[in-house]
């Protein structure tokens, strides 16, 4: 039992960044020979070459014509069997939405809980994960023996570039029988076409639940409107219709990248950070000098965002008078 | 259709938390608790569907006897009945121990839906429902917005990353993950919060679910988050720190 799997996840028929930082963090776990990567579907071998290009160990295509589309229930049976055939001391993960929905019930298949959503890895091992929404973070440990499995945060652990040599690809197939597919899901479909392309903005200010209501809005869009910035909002203002979904920065809504974002009364948890931490300068405005915000940002300003946010708007004239 | 929601009880989002003496958990003396926000969207599914559809709503919740008033709270909302698992070692439980003690809730009600939220506010684990569905037996979808009835079962809306839904066909029953924003939260009525007083709240002792599972992981160590940056925390009046940071965001950053 020294085996590490890790499973790699597509997306837009390419392995997904975070996948490819699960395999950095396994390297953290164990020797890179110990490293098998696996893909799953039902025709995985383009998906296979791509991984073996880059991966440190070994490939392995868990392949059958069920695993395609996704359900739980057909990755549950088919990753039990590879788990139940290879006895590795860890599987690694990707924290994705599509992990969420299956891993828990994997892992409890074999006694086991999984450390979800790691930001870090120390000796022992210890794995670091986020609580109270990014105000704490919890040192967590396997006890006993037993598989240890893990997710790991996007953006936690730097993904390795290429690697030298081609690793080998195996097959497996496991056994299945359409029945055990309990659900049916549907083609992924848009809302409605994407018309603001908030990863392109180089300024974006950003409003939270500090704001408060909606009438309060306007004061975002006029600090925004002065310095020529997109506005965009964490999921709670999305979610109370007090500015539309495409606005939304975070896990569930868009990635962004721009010199300049203005975090206003965000308290900054993990699913707004992964969508924004990449901005080359962040301010932090909130009431509450311990959100995690403060962590990420380059400049912060502890106090009211009702009085500040008009302050800067002010200012932000002034400066291109 | 009999539906039970597993709703969780979190230290307040409003109120500043401190780590304990001993660094393994919060300072509970002085928090103040509210119900689990996407806890309480999965409580007003549940309500919706039996609007539509007649039926039942139980509400579960495990933990000290100060869960009782979130309990109250979605009775007053409109929920007709409540399960309390009485425990003191929440802390002490991992994902698939609590699990455990909901899933054998669950069993003794055999309910044709269970929901609950995506995850907690305070451990953000995001397993339990999962977890509960893997211990029933049962097929279940994560992170919905939206449940319709029908005839096969549930017809389902689930959201994927980066403003991506899908729908899911699962037949009855089922365990759902309900994620915040497919529904708007109904208040409590003040008829509500009368009637709650007089509808059924039962307790279950912990340990007379039958479930004792060692638990598999530990929380070690509770830490404040480290720093990613250095950041320059600007101070003065609104006016000041407003002019600070405009002078910064110009000789420093040039984009202004």
């Amino acid at each position: 039992m020294s085996g590490i799997l890790v499973v790699m996840e597509q997306r837009g028929g390419r392995i997904a960044r975070i996948s490819w930082e699960a395999l950095a963090a396994a390297q953290r776990l164990g020797d890179s020979a110990n490293i098998t990567a696996v893909v799953v579907g039902a025709q995985t071998e383009v998906f296979a070459a791509e991984v073996a290009a880059r991966a440190p160990g070994k490939v392995l295509r868990v392949e059958h014509a069920l695993l395609l589309p996704y359900t739980p229930d057909g990755y549950i049976a088919a990753l039990q069997q590879l788990i139940q055939r290879e006895e590795p001391a860890y599987v690694v993960f990707p924290h994705t939405y599509q992990v969420r929905d299956y891993a828990p019930a994997l892992a409890a298949r074999f006694g086991q809980v999984l450390i979800s959503d790691v930001t870090a890895i120390s000796e022992v091992p210890l794995f670091a994960r986020q609580l109270m929404q990014g105000r704490l973070s919890g040192a967590y440990r396997k006890l006993g023996s037993g598989i240890c499995f893990v997710s790991v945060q996007a953006g936690a652990f730097a993904a390795e570039s290429a690697s030298s040599v081609t690793a080998g690809v195996d097959l497996f197939t496991p056994t299945m029988d359409a029945a055990q597919i309990r659900t049916r899901p549907g083609e992924p479909y848009r809302a409605a076409a994407q018309t603001v392309d908030l990863g392109s903005a180089q300024m974006i200010v950003s409003v939270g639940r500090g704001i408060k209501s909606q009438e309060n809005i306007s004061i975002i869009q006029e600090l925004a409107t002065t310095l020529g910035a997109e506005v965009a909002a964490s999921r709670p203002i999305c979610d109370a219709g007090w500015l539309p979904m495409e606005r939304q920065v975070g896990s569930s809504g868009q990635t962004v990248a721009p010199k300049l974002y203005i975090a206003a009364g965000i308290s900054g948890a993990i699913q707004h950070l992964v969508g924004m931490k990449g901005s080359q300068c962040i301010v932090a405005i909130n009431k509450d000098p311990d959100a995690p915000i403060f962590e990420v940002a380059d400049y912060g300003i502890v106090g009211d965002l009702m009085e500040i946010v008009p302050a800067l708007t002010e200012a932000v004239k002034a400066a291109k008078q | 259709m009999k539906i039970i929601v597993a709703i969780k009880q979190v230290p307040d989002r409003e109120v500043p938390v401190r780590i304990n003496a001993a660094g393994k958990w919060i300072e509970e003396a002085d928090l103040q608790f509210a119900m689990n926000e996407p806890d309480a969207h999965a409580l007003e599914e549940a309500q919706l569907l039996k609007d539509k559809h007649g039926g039942e709503v139980v509400v579960l919740s495990a933990g000290p006897e100060r869960v009782a008033t979130t309990i109250r709270e979605a009775l007053a909302k409109g929920a007709d009945r409540a399960i309390h698992i009485e425990c003191d070692d929440l802390a002490h439980r991992d994902a698939l121990g609590m699990a455990q003690l909901l899933a054998a809730a669950i069993r003794l009600e055999n309910p044709d839906l269970v929901l609950t939220g995506l995850q907690s506010e305070d451990l953000g684990m995001g397993q339990t429902g999962v977890i509960v569905a893997e211990l029933l037996g049962l097929p279940c979808a994560t992170l919905i917005l939206h449940v319709d009835k029908n005839e096969s079962g549930i017809e389902v809306k689930r959201e994927l990353e980066e403003g991506w839904f899908q729908n899911i066909q699962l037949p009855l029953p089922a365990v759902l993950t309900i994620q915040s924003g497919g529904n708007k939260l109904r208040y409590a009525t003040l008829m509500g919060i009368k009637r709650a007083k007089t509808k059924e709240l039962r307790r279950l002792a912990a340990t007379d679910l039958g479930v004792a599972s060692a638990p598999v992981v530990s929380l070690e160590q509770i830490l404040l988050p480290q720093k990613q940056k250095s950041t320059q925390m600007i101070t003065g009046t609104p006016r000041e720190a407003a002019a600070t940071l405009v002078e910064r965001l110009k000789t420093e950053v040039h984009v202004i």
